[in-house]
């Protein structure tokens, strides 16, 4: 079992080295290179937290430990737009190994759309900005990607489906255009499930996304499978963000989030990802899932670089009527502050039936940090918590059903060539367009929403979201300031698992603990804290108060300084996997 | 309750011929609201624009576009609320209407159906009694509600090639629907209704209310029934494009339901569309009673909140940003019945007259201007006004505003008239002189074909003798004094005053 594997990611490293070879001569070379990380990355990462180490009193998680090649890559914003800024790095060369990367781990399936063209000529543009010494901010030749449910002026937007297959819009998305603005450079649009309407990123067009964590020698090394055929998934709906930032394509990443959609994948594939406060964040341009909880989500794979992100995309949109208002905000989060004035509620009805042990233990080990720390750690109580799954589902295929009336193939999207009635047109179009997840939740949102359902159905679920809104209230108003729970039940499914139960059922099962939250429009930040024994991320998440997004992300920071969660490893990219297996196979029956 | 009370509800016997049916009338008014944008959209709102040019994203209902909402159009629903005595709600919500329709892009109305911006209002309207039509009755109609909705885009359908063509220039135009109560009993009842909500739109400037062209849409409801039994079943009646067709449609529609009733029919509830050639109303093929909209909040738009005065605005919140109710009471114009009490007060003229004052388009700026240049009484300009002025005008289908002939330049007429220096029946002449060509003074007129007054008496004398002369066999007097006066007359071209010739011909012919 052991001799095989190694044997196999010797052959990846050796391959490893000679792709990079070229990177590190052009960027002065001699660094250690950790695979499929460019290595002008390792120079950049060495920061205040990886100085600062873990916490050696915390107990120790029950996982195997982190290959020791990793140092904690964190700001890397900070730091890469301070090289950009030195110019030992340009933004050319940044947007081209980011869409070199994307193409290494295509694989992955996170992209849809890659506007290498585009990106390029805006990485061009910074790179005169920068040089000229006038950058536009912190973000300025930085490359992202989005999710594909975000209108993109000119460039396709999907949303994953066959109804908007080939669609582009004519105008951005207030976030997507202020981080066109602060120069940041827009690499692709990522994957997800149809209209965002998924926990697993499974359920779109375009196929599944894979969980880059499958694709590091960790998890390789325990698979006796095919990497073709033993993967994870990687969260969703936001699954192609999250992959996109955990496999070092993209700086950052939008995402969506809902129900749990940026949070979820973002556990899962092991980087940050923030749902901030409802209504600070415009969703104009984004396409509607639930109107009332939606929330653009951030994915980064720094709290600092979250914040950076923050900052720019918060406050109120004049084309977006539920917006409000940001607090006003410091340039950066405070480098210290004491944890010890915190006050973190484990809340008791998160400990839910499907909790995974390892996610158990992470989440008992960070609460002893807290307390350990001098924070206060007290247990509270959500009673309505156990109902909000359920009403979260009711509301959302209302407005599904809703939202969804517009796509009737008459003014954009896909149209059926049914034509011998308008009727007939619109039925065979929203049949052919839609998958049926969507269809489903269409057709159930319109039974709750029949005049003889409304108060049954809507209307109580619409009470029930209040007395939880009320739950979390009361929670903060008697001295919380963050919640700390687990993002997700446990580590992120193999995929042949994952697809033995429907939507609906992994949705009502992946959504237990970040649904609340976006019925109360709170804001809420998952941080990754360790690999599982699988060698797949685990994270816990931090559950602030209304537009208090920057305290939340302050505790969020302290926590990610504590748990030294490892930089990823990929194993390798398409070709040496094809490798990898067939070594595997030789080395397989060489050990029977 | 028992199953036998129920019974014997719907076993009440028929009473035959005892009470005749009367009709019962309740009005939906869709008003497109007077504004340069949408409601939620930055589009312009214009008639008659090529097609689709005035379409934004959010109007084609792009994904991820969403609505704003125009502070104008709410100013227009609050203006227009407290014009009709409505209770202006502080807190108004919006909701989503769902139903496909190729013009409605977004699949759903947004409308305001749960809590709407005004309630419980009144309208106060007049009409005509009476054999001569001049007795004037005042009633007054429940306004349920006034509540603000996005109208559609316009459907054309090409028979021949068998397709449909849209356009979304009016999709997302605000509208405000006003629900009238079934307090109405007739088609003329109805048209008073409309004619004087179009009055008060046109005054407040929140919608021009030309049905024509589909900026005051007007659907009725009618039932028929024998007072003091419930409501009979009503018909929706559509596709009314004029005050006198709502008149015609409303009574048509009622004499149906009777004959319907009477020969032992059923009345469906049905939407039936008013044909204006034949007159009558036939049933449309839709299915809107089956129709199940699935209501829903409208998740983009927070409550609406109008505050009472600058005072009851939230700190924080800017003034100048949000709808006050006090600015805008301060704005009211001066309303149509305002209007016509004190033209009859201030005037002295006949309510019937009052009427038409304010009916015209700018008719009672033109009356008011005439009357402040000249020293003619109120009374005798009125009679100018509403005889000469609107009989020129309705025969050549002209409006006030395009009048060849000026307030002022009538006044002169009317003064020359008033100081004897022309006839009445020669002022008459002149007027219709100055319609053929505006461009000359009055007094140019009156010189140029010689219509001075002949006040010379001997002149008088010389035109009776001359004409008594020629008529030897007619000298038998009183019976042929007319006859000779019209003589005169004609010989004068009018420029005498009768009172005179008639004294003159008297003497002469006795």
């Amino acid at each position: 079992m052991e001799s095989p594997t190694i044997t196999a990611s010797r052959s990846v490293s050796r391959r490893g080295e000679k792709r990079f070879h070229v990177e590190i001569s052009k960027t002065g070379g001699g660094e250690v290179v950790a695979q499929g990380l460019p290595a002008w990355l390792s120079t950049l990462s060495a920061g205040p937290a990886s100085a600062r180490g873990p916490e050696s009193a915390s107990p120790q998680p029950p996982t195997r430990a982190a290959p020791n090649t990793a140092q904690t890559c964190r700001h890397l914003h900070s730091k890469v737009s301070q090289a950009l800024r030195d110019g030992r790095v340009s933004a050319t060369e940044l947007c081209r190994k980011c869409i070199d990367q994307i193409q290494r781990t295509h694989y992955l399936n996170a992209f849809i759309t890659i506007t290498g063209e585009t990106a390029m000529e805006q990485a061009q543009r910074a790179d005169n900005r920068i040089r000229t010494g006038k950058p536009l901010g912190p973000l300025d030749g930085i490359p992202f990607s989005v999710k594909d449910n975000f209108c993109t002026e000119n460039i396709k937007t999907t949303c994953a489906s066959k109804m908007l297959k080939g669609y582009v819009p004519p105008f951005s998305a207030t976030v997507v255009q202020k981080l066109l603005d602060q120069g940041a450079v827009l690499v692709g649009k990522t994957n997800l499930d149809e209209f965002a309407m998924g926990a697993g990123s499974t359920d779109g067009v375009f196929g599944p996304v894979r969980n880059p964590w499958s694709y590091t020698t960790l998890y390789r090394e325990q698979s006796t499978e095919d990497p073709d055929s033993d993967w994870a998934i990687s969260g969703g709906s936001s699954g192609g963000s999250a992959a996109a930032v955990a496999a070092l394509s993209s700086f950052l990443a939008l995402g969506s989030d809902t129900g749990g959609s940026t949070r979820n994948p973002g556990s899962l594939c092991g980087v940050v990802a923030l749902k901030p406060t409802y209504g600070l964040l415009s969703r104009h341009g984004l396409i509607p899932l639930v109107n009332s909880m939606d929330v653009p989500g951030i994915m980064t794979r720094s709290v600092h670089d979250a914040a950076t992100v923050l900052r720019i995309l918060q406050g109120r949109d004049e084309r977006d009527s539920t917006t409000v208002q940001a607090p006003s905000t410091p340039p950066s989060l405070p480098e210290h502050f004491d944890i010890r004035d915190i006050c973190v509620g484990i809340p008791k009805e998160y400990h839910a039936p499907g909790l995974s042990t390892d996610t158990l233990a992470q989440w008992s080990r960070v609460a002893a940090m807290f307390e350990q720390a001098g924070a206060r750690v007290q247990e509270v109580s959500l009673p309505h918590t156990q109902h909000s799954i359920v009403c979260y589902h009711v509301l959302c295929c209302c407005e599904v059903a809703s939202n969804m009336a517009r796509f009737d193939g008459l003014e954009y999207g896909h149209r059926s060539t049914i034509d011998s009635s308008t009727d007939a047109m619109y039925a065979t179009t929203r049949h052919e367009g839609f998958n049926n997840v969507v269809r489903r939740r269409i057709l159930s949102g319109n039974y709750f929403l029949l005049k003889s359902n409304y108060e049954r159905y809507f209307v109580k679920a619409q009470q029930m979201r209040r007395l939880i809104t009320e739950d979390l209230k009361n929670v903060f108003r008697s001295g919380i300031d963050v919640l700390l729970t687990p993002t997700t039940l446990s580590d992120a499914a193999r995929y042949t698992d994952f697809i033995q139960e429907d939507n609906r059922t992994r949705s009502a099962q992946e959504d237990v603990f970040t649904q609340p939250v976006n019925m109360a429009g709170l804001p809420a930040v998952t941080v990754p804290t360790a690999l599982s024994r699988r060698g797949l991320p685990i994270s816990l998440q931090l559950i602030g108060q209304t537009l208090q997004d920057w305290k939340l992300l302050t505790v969020a920071h302290w926590m990610e300084q504590q748990v030294n969660f490892p930089m990823i490893h990929l194993h390798g990219d398409s070709d040496e996997r094809k490798l990898d297996r067939s070594v595997r196979e030789r080395t397989h029956t060489i050990g029977s | 309750k028992s199953p036998e009370t129920f019974l014997f509800f719907i076993m009440i016997p028929y009473t035959g011929e005892f009470l005749s049916m009367v009709g019962v009338v309740g009005l939906e008014v869709h008003a497109q609201i007077q504004s340069t944008s949408k409601l939620f959209s930055g589009s312009h709102v214009r008639f008659l624009a090529p097609p689709n040019s005035l379409v934004s994203h959010f109007d084609a209902s792009l994904p991820g576009t969403l609505p704003v909402l125009n502070r104008r159009c709410v100013e227009a629903a609050v203006l227009t609320g407290l014009a009709l005595n409505c209770t202006i709600n502080r807190k108004s919500l919006f909701d989503r209407k769902h139903y496909f329709y190729a013009d409605m892009p977004a699949g759903y109305q947004i409308t305001q159906q749960r809590v709407p911006i005004a309630v419980n209002g009144m309208l106060v309207y007049s009409h005509f009694e009476g054999r001569r039509r001049n007795q004037v009755v005042t009633k007054s109609v429940k306004i349920k509600q006034i509540q603000l909705e996005q109208d559609s885009g316009k459907s054309l359908h090409d028979d021949e090639q068998s397709q449909t063509l849209i356009d979304l220039n009016r999709a997302g135009v605000g509208l405000m629907e006003l629900v009238m109560e079934p307090e109405m009993c007739c088609g003329e009842e109805a048209a008073a209704a409309v004619r004087e909500l179009q009055l008060i739109l046109q005054a407040l400037g929140t919608c021009q209310a030309n049905m024509a062209e589909g900026q005051l849409r007007v659907d009725a409801n009618v039932s028929v029934h024998r007072p003091g039994e419930p409501l009979g079943v009503r018909t929706e009646v559509k596709n009314i494009n004029s005050v006198r067709h709502l008149a015609k449609a409303i009574d048509y529609e009622i004499q149906r339901q009777m004959e319907v009733l009477q020969s032992a029919g059923k009345v469906l509830n049905e939407t039936r569309a008013f044909d204006s050639k034949s007159g009558n109303t036939i049933p449309m093929r839709d299915k809107e009673g089956l129709q199940d909209y699935r209501f829903m909040p409208e998740p983009n738009l927070p409550p609406l909140f109008v505050y009472e005065s600058k005072a009851s605005v939230p700190a924080g919140v800017d003034p100048a940003q949000v709808v006050v109710i006090d600015r805008l009471s301060a704005q009211l114009p001066e309303l149509p019945s305002v209007k016509r009490t004190r033209l009859v007060e201030t005037y002295g003229i006949l309510q019937e007259h009052s009427f038409t004052l304010v009916n015209e388009d700018g008719l009672m700026d033109y009356f008011e201007n005439v009357v402040q240049t000249t020293k003619a009484e109120p009374r005798k300009v009125i009679g100018w006004v509403i005889k000469e002025l609107m009989g020129n005008l309705n025969s050549q289908n002209l409006k006030v505003s395009q009048s060849p002939i000026s307030p002022c330049a009538l006044a002169e007429l009317i003064n020359l008239a008033e100081s004897g220096h022309i006839s009445s029946s020669t002022a008459k002449q002149v007027f219709q002189e100055m319609w053929k060509a505006p461009e000359k003074t009055v007094g140019q007129i009156v010189k140029e074909q010689d219509l001075w007054m002949i006040n010379d008496k001997e002149e008088l004398q010389k035109i009776c003798r001359r004409i008594v002369d020629s008529h030897p066999e007619e000298v038998n007097p009183n019976k042929v004094l007319n006859k000779l006066m019209g003589e005169v007359q004609r010989e004068t071209k009018g420029r005498t005053d009768p009172v005179q010739v008639r004294a003159i011909l008297e003497k002469m012919v006795s």
